[in-house]
């Protein structure tokens, strides 16, 4: 049955998320502005709040899929301007490990943190581009190129870096492997200076005839015992862990237009205006009217990253439906703190508030995890029936 | 629990009424709106189907199925997508029969429900627009003034769905000065009774099948017992809210069909040796009028669950509204420019759909959810 309720339980866990996500708030600023300061593992606060674990502990199994709760939990952080009280162990690279990796592979390194590293200065979403080279000589793989736009680069335990055996056989070559920190001919070259975010690492890599061995291939290769079944290595591989993110990184943009809203909403209450539901939309102001629709652009955002999550939860296809909520989610965040600026006026652009901090850490959700652009891409082709080769 | 999973009986009525709007609906759409009318015996068609009677209460003669503004919305999206100006012809009558089922007193349902159970047809509406430019429905011209026991209706409707075959109306009133809608009622009004005068409105830009009338209330007398709901009446809002859902969930439908017809042309069109499909600027905006139709429908469901799971739909019903105001006209435009010259022809149906859509999107009272 249709239905958009949450059980109390779920509202009880996405009320404390958010009490959580407030406290962060007083951190917000300072790390805004001490970029290159590494975020603790944990803040003293965090000892007030009971790790996500413990909340979800007793949760009616019939309840909302849990991962349209996590998505939701994801749009309560983010809809607060601060910094987690506790650093995530892990990071993207996990994903892809938990998606593609053999079972002794998640095993050995399942508890690092590994960071994902995909994106070269000439090749963004157009991953096929890659120019990293890997090449096997013996037992080992010889990795060579540069990578950028590493998130959790810095502070992270290693990565997944994605290379290609073989440039003539394009998206087919492009493999991906482990490697760790420390690895010889892996340098960490630099720490991004961002727009936003930024208490979260951004790292440029190089890597010079960098050695590993060979079972660093992620998901092995016909060399390396695998059981049956298992991820594969290939560029479809880690794919997969796409259709997980992008309501995920949607969801991130849509919590940052909320958390943009709710400051012009509520200053805004304070100065007599309000949207009146009861109004005709003639007899509302302009700023009334910015609000309203900017509150309507964020709820059919929310809902569409509700739709892709419910889809994976539930175990459907849901390529179509994950860039739909990337594309939302990716517009929603540039737009709302724009608007919750046009309509708070000058002032919405003073530190006094967090709108501003708002439309520079959300800026970053159209662009990674695929731009709006390439989420179009992806649409139009599935809506079309074209292939890659047919719409570039 | 959150869900976006539909019921079975859900999927087997939006099925039923998908195949009949593609296979009744839109082979008659065009000849509809060039006639400015819809064929009689396709509204006969859409009467046997049995769904205006659906969940008219038992007691009342009707087949008793709960009233879900979900599958409301379903059904108003299947029917919008063969042809809105057809589909709002066809079940005017749930302008005036969801009203009566959701706020009606016990004695209205069981006095006005039955005769729309039979098998015989029985046309009813809603009158809810003015003449007054920026139309608002708190500021409305027409009054009911108390006359002893009952009330007196004076005003001018306009732009009222199938108004000239309406036998029975629901019609909008301001009926006290408690400040905006709080004021306003509705009312049960005989389309013969004296004082009532309808005739075609002026012609319209789009949905022209649907028959729109004026409906003109000279010293209207209406009974006591007649103003919707017990008492001194019902709160509108919410009849007010399954509108904006159903004239929302009908764009939904009709975007979606302007979306099914502008993809397999522009995978034919050829223009500099490919088809213009694989142009971006045309796949781009293909892929914009499917996201903001995901987003229109998933906006309608949202509003149409709140009432459902028995919470205040207003807000959620206004959201929904302006959001498939703002894009479902955009889509109908598109739709229209990716055809180019041939969409602007009335040979093919974009720049009837610009038309509707355009209807669809400004009146407020074309279909009850």
């Amino acid at each position: 049955m249709v239905d958009f309720s949450l059980s109390d339980f779920d509202r009880a866990v996405l009320d404390g998320v958010a009490a959580e996500a407030r406290v962060g708030e007083k951190y917000a600023r300072y790390y805004d502005e001490h970029e290159d300061e590494v975020l603790p593992k944990s803040f003293p606060e965090a000892a007030q709040f009971p790790p996500i674990q413990q909340r979800l502990r007793g949760r009616p199994r019939d309840d909302t899929p849990m991962l349209l709760l996590q998505v939701l939990m994801r749009i309560e952080r983010e809809a607060h301007c601060g910094v987690p009280l506790r650093q995530a162990p892990t990071a993207l690279g996990n994903a892809a490990l938990g998606a593609a990796g053999t079972d002794a592979q998640k095993a050995r390194w399942g508890n690092l943190m590994l960071a994902m590293s995909i994106t070269e200065p000439g090749a963004g979403s157009d991953t096929k581009a890659i120019q990293t080279t890997a090449r096997l000589d013996g037992e080992e793989w010889v990795l060579n190129g540069d990578k950028i736009f590493v998130t959790n680069g810095v502070r992270c335990d290693g990565a997944i870096v994605w290379a290609t055996v073989d440039k003539s056989a394009g998206r087919g070559g492009i493999k991906s492997f482990l490697v760790l920190k420390g690895t010889p001919g892996f340098e960490l070259v630099r720490k991004e200076k961002k727009l936003g975010i930024r208490s979260s690492d951004t790292a440029a890599y190089a890597f010079r005839d960098c050695r590993i061995p060979r079972d660093h291939l992620i998901g092995g290769d016909e060399g390396v015992p695998r059981g049956e079944g298992e991820g594969s290595a290939s560029y479809k591989g880690v794919l997969k862990t796409f259709n997980m993110t992008r309501p995920f990184v949607a969801a991130g943009g849509v919590g940052k237009a909320i958390g943009a809203f709710r400051v012009a909403r509520d200053e805004l209450a304070k100065e007599g205006i309000a949207v009146d539901f009861d109004d005709s939309r003639h007899a509302r102001s302009a700023t009334a009217q910015t609000l309203l629709e900017l509150e309507a652009d964020i709820e059919a955002a929310t809902l569409t990253v509700m739709h892709a999550a419910w889809l994976a939860s539930d175990g459907m296809p849901n390529n179509l439906e994950a860039s739909v909520a990337k594309a939302k989610g990716g517009e929603v965040c540039r737009t709302g703190p724009q608007r919750a600026m046009d309509a708070l006026g000058a002032m919405g652009l003073s530190h006094d508030y967090q709108v501003e901090q708002y439309l520079r850490d959300g800026r970053i959700a159209d662009i990674y995890e695929g731009t709006g652009q390439i989420q179009r891409l992806v649409i139009a082709r599935e809506i079309l029936g074209y292939s890659s080769a047919e719409l570039t | 629990m959150i869900s976006f999973a539909l019921t079975e009986e859900q999927t087997q009525v939006r099925d039923t009424l998908l195949s009949f709007a593609t296979s009744e609906l839109a082979t008659r759409a065009r000849s509809a709106d060039e006639a400015r009318l819809s064929p009689s015996e396709l509204l006969d068609t859409a009467w046997s189907l049995g769904f205006t009677a659906l969940s008219i209460p038992e007691d009342c003669g009707g087949g008793g199925a709960p009233r879900s503004l979900v599958t409301s919305a379903l059904m108003l999206e299947a029917l919008g997508y063969g042809c809105a100006g057809l589909a709002s012809a066809a079940f005017a009558s749930m302008l005036f029969v969801n009203p009566l089922i959701d706020l009606g007193s016990e004695e209205q349902r069981l006095r006005y429900l039955p005769e729309f159970c039979g098998e015989k047809r029985r046309a009813a509406s809603l009158a809810l627009h003015e003449g007054a430019p920026a139309f608002d429905p708190a500021r409305m011209a027409t009054r009911a003034m108390r006359d002893g026991k009952g009330w007196v209706l004076t005003g001018t409707k306009r732009l009222v769905p199938m108004g000239e075959h309406a036998s029975r109306l629901l019609v909008l009133a301001r009926a006290s000065d408690a400040p905006g809608l709080a004021g306003i009622r509705a009312f049960i009004v005989d389309s013969d009774a004296t004082g009532v005068t309808i005739a075609r409105d002026s012609g319209t830009l789009g949905l022209t099948a649907a028959g729109f009338a004026r409906v003109e209330l000279a010293q209207v007398r209406v009974p006591a017992d007649d103003v919707l709901g017990d008492g001194e009446g019902a709160d509108i809002r919410p009849l007010l809210a399954s509108l904006r859902i159903g004239g929302a969930a009908l764009a939904v439908g009709l975007a979606r069909a302007v979306i099914d017809f502008a993809i397999p042309y522009a995978k034919e069109r050829v223009a500099f040796g490919e088809p213009i499909a694989r142009k971006q600027s045309i796949a781009f905006m293909l892929a914009d009028m499917h996201i903001e139709c995901e987003a229109m429908r998933w906006m309608v469901w949202k509003a149409a669950a709140e009432a459902d799971a028995g919470r205040d739909a207003a807000k959620a019903s206004v959201l929904a509204q302006d959001y498939v105001n703002r894009h479902a006209v955009r889509i109908a435009d598109d739709g229209l420019q990716i055809f180019g010259g041939h969409g602007y022809i009335r040979d093919l149906p974009p720049e009837m759909w610009l038309r509707n859509m355009r209807v669809l999107t400004s009146h407020d009272a074309i279909a009850a959810a």
